[in-house]
């Protein structure tokens, strides 16, 4: 079952409320994206470890109703 | 009961094995887009590993799930620490951070010329 990309955008942000969310539906078929997320949260983390935030935001959807979420993880250093 | 086994056989693999990947089909015939650029990624860099084929057996594949809390294969594992899954491995080779890791590591690479 595919998610919206607006469903992905609205998890992330509720868990990384400063985040800054583009997301490309790379096929155009509501299955494959990539989502490129910047945020000051990710300052001081392993990218091993902002990867894990944006998945726990998803709330166990990746990898089961998402099978494809590529993920661009950028730390924000200004305000 | 069961779980701890599960966790033992895949600390066993990574233990035993410098370079080990946790993928989909065999690095021959990678059955998955994200396992086909992690295998291609790690030819290319001549980096000898071990594999292990999730789809052929479930328990490994939610088990390295579990273990990494990491949701997806592939995942690649140096020295029996988590490295990542296909897009950071992706972006690590391209900006050479992951043939750091390796040297690092102490992990021969045949350059194939």
């Amino acid at each position: 079952m595919p998610m919206a990309a607006n469903e992905i955008e609205i998890l992330i942000k509720k868990a990384i409320p400063d985040a800054e969310i583009r997301i490309d539906d790379l096929r155009g078929d509501g299955d494959h994206y990539l989502a490129h997320v910047i945020s000051k949260a990710f300052s001081g983390k392993t990218r091993v470890q902002q990867h894990q935030m944006v998945y726990d935001s998803l709330q166990g959807r990746m990898g089961d109703q998402l099978h494809a979420l590529a993920l661009q993880t950028k730390i924000r250093d200004t305000d | 009961m069961a779980d701890n086994i599960i966790t033992e056989r895949i600390k066993n693999e990574i233990n035993l094995n410098e370079v080990m990947l946790f993928m989909k089909g065999t690095p021959v015939f990678p059955q998955c887009g994200f396992s086909a650029a992690v295998v291609q990624i790690l030819n290319q860099m001549g980096v000898k590993y071990a594999s292990s084929d999730v789809l052929a057996d479930a328990e490994i594949r939610q088990g390295v799930k579990d273990f990494s809390n990491w949701p997806t294969v592939p995942q690649l594992y140096v020295k029996g620490e988590f490295v990542g899954g296909c897009d950071i491995l992706r972006e690590m080779f391209e900006d050479g951070e992951l043939e750091g890791l390796f040297d690092k590591a102490g992990i021969v690479r045949e350059i194939n010329s």
